[in-house]
């Protein structure tokens, strides 16, 4: 396919990569309060994007919204080229198939083995035999240095261990984007530099398009193609590490400086936002 | 004034709220049943999760009803002179009444409550989000093996239940006080008759039902849960919250059953 | 191993709740499983007030089958009940049926009272002599009104 033939839409496309996904002024509500405030955002095959941002900042709703798991107020997404919006209950599934998620805590069930975690995508999708389960599950376990841990129990390993099976478990049907939430949350530095590497390993050998979702600065810098920073329902900056960096937004660099929101805090209006009433 | 009604209105559209919530669940979860795969082994898990490990109280609560039943009705038939009805008494208000609603709320605190706790607690940890993510439907995959379970295995305990009572009100009547065995036992086939029988069997269909139905479906909108409250805080609340619901349930749906059938 | 004891627990379970159910159904709910091969006759009766399905039918106080099945017609507004009676029993056809009741306040019962002819029902036919339900009340009542109203027996 010729892609420098198709028109553009946004000068963001030049590079020729189809996008994977994209989102079009996306506005969601948490019961009356607005979440997301006109999110846009694009994801070109086989890029990295990170989209940071605080607590509150939105960027779990924005996560929940492009796995399907929350319908948004207006907006649309297109996912691996299908709107969202638009698909049955059917088509989602088939949809999902396609991509992997690693959730924050690695999301295992308690009840199984590592190994059976990490396979159940397979049991339920696909009719391979038990061997050929077993040394796919190995693979992948193997991948995210979890090789021989395979009898454990999710309550028997750290945190750390979670997330990686959790990843594990979320290549296990070789997606071709793969999500993953607050890879470096409550890890110590070594062990989520650990997790970078692999994140970065992963799209060097699969070739992935990965969207990552934290509020660390160092593992967005590390691993990041381009950076999406999300602040109070709206995106501030989207651009490279680079571009990030240097930007003059003010709010941007406080964020990159870890410096205290210097606006005065209303006591009032936060009040009124806890409790969910309208103003 | 305007406060009250206000509040009264909101109380009212949660109400109808949460009456929609829980039909649709469960409509989802029935049809989730149609679609393939169709999987065995994870019933007969919640089988024996709800229905095999309850098993010892459940003989341990029938036996011991069975017996105050038949000292209670002794007590009051031996002032009439009709010990001989003893074991139709015995038999009649355990297999009506007292196996299906005792067996219910045994299930209620062994198993509902553990469901309800279970089911919040993969909420909160996202496991029915990565259901979801990785296209396994959860209302297939969770609720669907647990609701069927519940079906049966509710249904099953009663039964055992009855039986059970029915020897702990022979023992009473019969070793300790002396009724004619033949009496006790030939007095109770002659009096009860299958339409009896079938009124437990509806009941413990509708309580085992409504039971893990109550449970599930508490869990799985922890999240949506108007306290706002998440969390282990939440998944306890939710978890009481589950089991006061279920109890009035069932004494609820009792009464209902029992007024169309008698 | 485990999964293997889930298994036979689980099954070992569910025989348990069949066998307890089947007790049940057989036993008490005289659910014929076990289906015996008598014969069923007909009785009419003015009022059955009492009888339910499954009571006992007596013959000279020994029993010989049950109530299977109770009806009105709505014609006549009488009450048809018939009567499942075991094999090798025989009933005369003057053979007289009525509902009794066991003592005072027990369950009430068929009691049949045979007659003197030679001439024997087979399946489907009618019981052609029959007494309905005596109703206490009714009784008391017949005695103290009915004591007052000699005068009018003129």
């Amino acid at each position: 396919m010729n892609h420098s033939a198709q028109p553009l839409e946004t000068p963001e496309a030049v590079d020729g990569r189809e996008p994977v996904i994209e989102v079009r002024d996306l506005v969601s509500h948490y019961g009356e309060r607005r979440i997301l405030d006109g999110v846009d955002l694009q994801v070109r095959r086989g890029e990295i994007l990170v989209i940071m941002g605080g607590s509150g900042s939105g960027k779990s709703t924005l996560l929940h919204h492009l796995l399907g798991l929350k319908r948004p107020s207006a907006g649309s997404i297109r996912l691996l080229g299908s709107e969202l919006e638009d698909l049955s209950k059917k088509q989602l599934y088939a949809l999902r198939r396609r991509m992997g998620v690693a959730f924050q805590g690695g999301a295992l069930f308690s009840s199984m083995s590592l190994r059976e975690n990490v396979a159940l995508p397979l049991r339920q999708h696909t009719r391979l035999d038990e061997e050929t389960i077993r040394i796919m599950t190995r693979m992948k376990l193997e991948m995210v240095n979890l090789g021989g841990f395979e009898d454990l129990r999710p309550a028997e390993l750290s945190g750390g261990m979670l997330k990686r099976a959790g990843l594990a478990r979320s290549l296990i049907m070789d997606p071709e984007l793969l999500f993953f939430d607050e890879p470096s949350a409550g890890l110590d530095p070594v062990v989520s530099a650990e997790l970078d590497e692999l994140i970065l390993r992963l799209r060097e050998a699969l070739s992935m398009t990965i969207v990552v979702v934290t509020h660390e600065l160092e593992s967005a810098f590390g691993i990041a193609d381009r950076i999406l920073v999300l602040d109070q329902g709206r995106v501030l900056v989207t651009g490279t590490v680079e571009q990030v960096r240097n930007t003059d937004n003010a709010r941007v660099q406080d964020l990159l400086n870890r410096r205290p929101r210097n606006e005065p805090v209303d006591a009032e209006a936060y009040l009124r936002r806890l409790t969910g009433m309208r103003d | 004034m305007f406060r009250a009604i206000e509040r009264l209105g909101d109380r009212t559209l949660y109400f109808i709220e949460l009456w929609g919530q829980m039909g649709l669940f469960l409509f989802t979860t029935l049809a989730s049943l149609l679609r393939p795969p169709y999987q065995l082994h994870p019933i007969l898990k919640q089988i024996h999760f709800i229905g095999a490990r309850s098993t010892l109280v459940i003989l341990v609560a029938g036996v011991f009803t069975g017996m105050v039943v038949a000292l209670q009705f002794y007590d009051t038939l031996v002032r009439f002179g009709s010990v001989a009805m003893l074991g139709s008494a015995v038999a009649l208000a355990l297999i009506r009444e007292l196996g299906p609603v005792l067996s219910a709320l045994v299930v209620i605190g062994r198993a509902g409550s553990a469901i309800c706790a279970e089911i919040g607690i993969m909420r909160n940890d996202e496991q029915i989000d990565a259901l979801e993510c990785m296209a396994i439907d959860p209302y297939k995959y969770l609720i669907a093996p647990r609701i069927l379970g519940g079906l049966i295995a509710v249904p099953a305990l009663t039964m055992i239940f009855i039986v059970v009572g029915i020897f702990g009100g022979w023992f009473v009547g019969v070793v300790l006080f002396g009724v004619s065995e033949a009496a006790y036992f030939h007095g109770m086939y002659d009096t009860v008759v299958w339409h009896d029988v079938w009124m437990g069997v509806v009941k413990s269909f509708v309580f085992g039902l409504i039971i893990v139905w109550v449970a599930t479906v508490r869990g799985f909108f922890l999240h949506l849960d108007r306290s706002g409250v998440f969390g282990a805080e939440g998944v306890s609340r939710t978890t009481t919250n589950a089991v006061v619901f279920s109890t009035i349930g069932v004494l609820v749906s009792d009464y209902l059953i029992s007024a169309v059938m008698l | 191993m485990k999964r293997l004891n889930m298994e036979f627990g689980v099954g070992l379970f569910l025989l348990l709740g069949l066998a307890a159910f089947f007790y049940l159904a057989i036993r008490m709910g005289d659910v014929g499983l076990l289906r015996q091969d008598g014969y069923t006759v007909t009785a009419r009766f003015i009022s059955s007030s009492g009888l339910k399905e499954g009571a006992m039918v007596e013959l000279a106080g020994v029993r010989v089958g049950k109530v299977q099945r109770i009806v009105l017609d709505p014609e006549r507004y009488e009450s048809v009940v018939n009567l499942a009676i075991e094999p090798g029993v025989r009933i005369t056809e003057d053979t007289i049926a009525s509902v009794r009741t066991a003592g005072i306040i027990g369950d009430k019962f068929i009691k049949l009272t045979p007659g003197g002819m030679d001439i024997y029902l087979a399946d489907g036919d009618e019981l052609l002599d029959t007494e309905s339900s005596l109703d206490i009340e009714e009784l008391v009542s017949k005695y103290i009104f009915e004591g007052g109203d000699t005068p009018q027996s003129d």
